[in-house]
């Protein structure tokens, strides 16, 4: 097969795939050509980044929510909640952040719970459980602020988790420990899809030939080492990008090799199938709410941190966000289909988009209604592409 | 001459490779009672399907006659404008409203552009005085039995003028007096006029009402019996509805099965809450080692419900009676319980619950027994390949590589990549619902041989079938389900088609 007739092929098989990176750097390279390069600057990059976290950490939980055919409405606000939370604990409670941060996210998974039994246990529709639990955090998080209104955090160690940066090692007008980190993250890249593609071939699976592979490596690594080269020109990795990368390996982890993850794909896919297999529905039902309260908590303690303080308004419309994000990273609304690392991506064009339109002064109307259309193609674009691919399967 | 309301003649319809009916002529005379019987899948259902207009002109080949003009139904509604009306087994009311909405839906009373409610309920009384119903029209249908939910749907199809009434199975869910009344009804009905055409399996209910019966088997009219005759009798239905040729397709086996129970019930009962009534009846029953014992039945005669009741699915059935495995009296609560006690259940609808067809192949067989390949919760991939590729090998699934997405497979192989799951529990019983249903004869043939293997290797099958030819070909031994009942066992020697239509429609 000719280079050329297999991409193509390759591109049509995978084109739901492909095509979020293609729009993803689409949007950045329009961006980039009408703010005069203003987008791609090291400066905007890291903001961008460091912006997305907290929706990106509940994109990830939300894609497991959807994954098992649920919802989950109250993370928006239980984030706030527990953003104010953690901030009480270390203001007003005078905890160190090192107790305060695990206590709140143990207080996540708690809450997490509740869902989980309403859904799972009381089978209450995941919507309304949650839509409750929105109301409830809305109000828990006004209670809570309501002596002091926004609670101002003035603990620099906590602060940096949003604001900050990891330090370099040396001083050389660049920052050297985040190319390392590059240098390291493209050669485990590299390393892992060799191992990968050298397990297919031992197995006789299809692989794409050579040149193909090799193009993707390239093409893959050149992108890293770009951002890499971006961010080490300003401050170097954000702790943000730690923590949501951590987060974001732990749950690929999760999802593509453990047995927890084989059941909760199960199930999304099929749940009778998945019951009748020996899946206890009940249980993966709740593990994944507890694990989005987690994930809730956590994202609350990030945008505490980045704005080192904890608002009476936290939490506003994080939930839509992150469903959003996970719905344009390629969740399927009907079940069992997406990926942790595509919902990254898509809340990386979500944020894309706003970061984008502020820096060419697009009125805040333009700016949804922008946000929106997206989000309508990226879900036709799916189901129109998931649709031809069962066409040409049979 | 006799006058037919309906002639449907050289009536042939055809799905995607297969042929659902076969130049099938079917008269009915004005006034009388007809009852259509058949096995499963003999091509009743999909007849009234095409008389009702679910399958519009155009799709079938053949005439439909009603009242001496050719009707071209597009649409159901087309079909009950001209006076027919059907009453599936499966009860189309809604629940939540009352009894009178339920009468009027779809064709309401109307005065100018609202709905004329007091003419409604007055009209609603009047169809149920017709049914000799006396409930309240302002009773909520879910408050009322389902006796009397079919009455109900008798006095909608009677509000819509019907002429011709086709029940579909009436009396399938209901009690031995909800099902009297309904026989009644129809007598009474027929006086005033009305014509019914009565699917059933009950063959003592056919006989006691009808006034022809015609039998349909593999898509054909086989033939028509009339009573004024004096043709109709049991013995000729079984006779015209069995005939099913015996192929020569069922591999050998030189192995008989030892005298080991590994499984066994004991006065089991069973009661689904959704249903509202008792699904299983103090059912004795064993499965001894190297076995395949064969369950026949018709639908609905609660087979699946009894594999299911033994596999913990679903939890909510409120379950009597004892069950041993391996001599040990065992308390299933859920599937995995089961799994643990070394069962495995192949489902009947391989599509519906049987697989996850998103996923690849191998995703497919590792799910029933994953914790088996994963050391604290990681699954070790390699091996997963290597096992779904032994089951790809053993059992012949013809797939490129395991990697490929089930649903786009055929449905001999994904009844493989189903068996291969379930192989893959190391079960030593093994529960097959209707194993080759709408699988290729060669891909038949194969399970067959697969299964043979299995019990040579000291499994135990259980197998619920339709297919008699398949029940008498591969079990040792038989027993026949109706009505939620065991009504016979039969030794494999002593086991005809004739004998078990006989306890399976009695």
């Amino acid at each position: 097969m000719g280079f050329l007739k297999e991409a193509k092929t390759l591109m049509r098989q995978n084109v739901r795939e492909y095509g979020m990176y293609i729009a993803l750097v689409v949007i950045m390279m329009i961006f980039t050509i009408t703010t005069d390069g203003l987008f791609i600057s090291s400066r905007n990059i890291s903001n961008l980044i460091n912006m997305t976290g907290y929706i990106a950490v509940l994109a990830i939980g939300m894609t497991l929510v959807i994954v098992i055919r649920h919802i989950d409405l109250s993370v928006g606000f239980l984030s706030g909640f527990m953003g104010a939370i953690c901030a009480i604990m270390m203001m007003k409670w005078g905890w160190s952040m090192w107790i305060a941060i695990p206590a709140v996210l143990i207080f996540g998974i708690l809450i997490g719970c509740v869902n989980g039994f309403l859904v799972a246990k009381v089978n209450i529709p995941a919507f309304v459980a949650t839509l409750a639990g929105w109301l409830i955090f809305r109000g828990l998080i006004l209670w809570v602020t309501e002596e002091t209104g926004t609670i101002v955090i003035s603990n620099p160690t906590f602060n940096a988790i949003g604001n900050g940066f990891i330090p370099d090692i040396a001083n050389l007008g660049f920052h050297l420990l985040t190319v390392i980190i590059g240098i390291i993250a493209i050669g485990l890249f590299v390393w892992s899809e060799f191992r990968a593609r050298m397990v297919k071939q031992r197995y006789n699976f299809e692989v794409v030939s050579m040149s193909i592979f090799l193009v993707k490596l390239v093409f893959i690594s050149v992108i890293i080492a770009y951002i890499t080269w971006i961010l080490a020109g300003y401050n170097g990795l954000s702790w943000t990008v730690v923590i949501v990368a951590i987060t974001a390996f732990i749950y690929h982890f999760i999802t593509t090799k453990t047995v927890l993850g084989r059941h909760i794909y199960a199930l999304g896919g099929n749940p009778e199938a998945a019951k009748l297999s020996g899946v206890n529905v009940t249980k993966i039902t709740f593990w994944v709410f507890c694990s989005m309260g987690m994930l809730s908590a956590l994202s609350g303690v990030l945008f505490a941190s980045r704005l080192q303080s904890a608002t009476t308004t936290a939490g506003t419309l994080f939930e839509l966000d992150a469903i959003a994000a996970a719905y344009v990273g390629g969740v399927s609304a009907a079940g069992g289909v997406g990926k942790v690392t595509g919902s990254l991506v898509g809340a990386l064009v979500m944020s894309s988009l706003v970061s984008g339109m502020n820096l060419m002064g697009t009125g805040i109307y333009y700016q949804y209604i922008i946000r929106g259309a997206v989000l309508v193609i990226a879900v036709v674009f799916d189901v129109t592409t998931r649709n031809a691919a069962a066409k040409t399967a049979k | 001459m006799t006058k037919y309301i309906l002639e449907m003649n050289n009536i042939t319809k055809e799905f995607p490779g297969v042929k659902a009916l076969s130049d099938v002529n079917f008269k009915v005379e004005e006034g009388e009672i007809h009852c259509l019987v058949g096995e499963n899948g003999a091509g009743k259902s999909t007849l009234m399907k095409v008389l009702s207009g679910v399958y519009p002109y155009g799709t079938y080949k053949g005439d439909i006659v009603l009242g001496g003009e050719v009707q071209k139904y597009s649409t159901v509604r087309d079909s009950e404008k001209a006076g027919i009306a059907i009453i599936y087994q499966e009860l189309a009311l809604i629940p939540d409203m009352t009894v009178y909405e339920n009468i009027f839906l779809g064709h309401e009373i109307k005065k100018g552009s609202t709905i004329n409610w007091n003419e409604t309920i007055v009209r609603a009384e009047e169809m149920l005085g017709k049914v000799k119903l006396s409930v309240n029209p302002e009773e909520l249908v879910k408050n009322l039995g389902v006796g009397k939910q079919q009455l109900i749907e008798i006095a909608k199809a009677l509000s819509k003028n019907v002429k011709l009434l086709i029940l579909d199975e009436p009396t399938s869910a209901l009690n031995e007096n909800d099902s009297e009344n309904l026989l009644e009804l129809l007598l009474e009905l027929k006086k005033q006029g009305i014509t019914s055409i009565m699917i059933s399996h009950k063959l003592k209910e056919v006989i006691s009402i009808a006034d022809t019966v015609t039998i349909l088997r593999d898509g054909k009219t086989i033939c028509s019996m009339s009573a004024s005759k004096g043709e109709i009798a049991e013995n000729a239905i079984i006779k015209c509805m069995v005939g099913r040729e015996i192929d020569n397709i069922y591999p050998k086996r030189d192995f008989h099965p030892s005298d080991e129970v590994v499984l066994e019930l004991k006065n089991w009962s069973g009661f689904d809450p959704k249903q509202g009534r008792e699904i299983l009846k103090d059912i004795s029953m064993n499965l001894k080692k190297g076995e395949i014992v064969g369950i026949a039945g018709l639908m609905g005669a609660g087979r699946t419900e009894l594999a299911q009741s033994i596999f913990g699915n679903p939890a909510e059935y409120r379950l009597k009676g004892e069950l041993f495995i391996h001599g040990q009296k065992k308390n299933i609560k859920r599937t995995s319980d089961a799994i643990r006690a070394g069962l495995a259940y192949v489902t009947e609808d391989r599509k519906g619950n049987g697989l996850i067809l998103i996923q690849d192949v191998k995703q497919n067989i590792s799910i029933s027994n994953l914790r088996s390949i994963a050391s604290s919760g990681v699954i070790n991939q390699n091996e997963e390949i290597n096992i779904a590729n032994g089951y790809k090998e053993d059992l012949n699934i013809k797939t490129p590589s395991i990697a490929q997405t089930v649903g786009n497979l055929s449905g001999g192989n994904q009844q493989k990549v189903s068996l291969g799951k379930w192989l893959f529990a190391k079960p030593k019983i093994l529960i097959l619902d209707e194993p080759t249903r709408g699988i290729d004869v060669g891909a038949k043939y194969e399970i067959y041989t697969i299964m043979n293997e299995l019990i040579k290797q000291g499994m135990s099958i259980i197998m619920i079938s339709s297919e008699l030819p398949e029940v008498l070909g591969m079990s040792d031994r038989v027993y026949v389900v109706s009505e939620g009942r065991i009504t016979g066992e039969l030794p494999i020697e002593e086991a005809t088609q004739e004998k078990i239509m006989a306890m399976a429609t009695n």
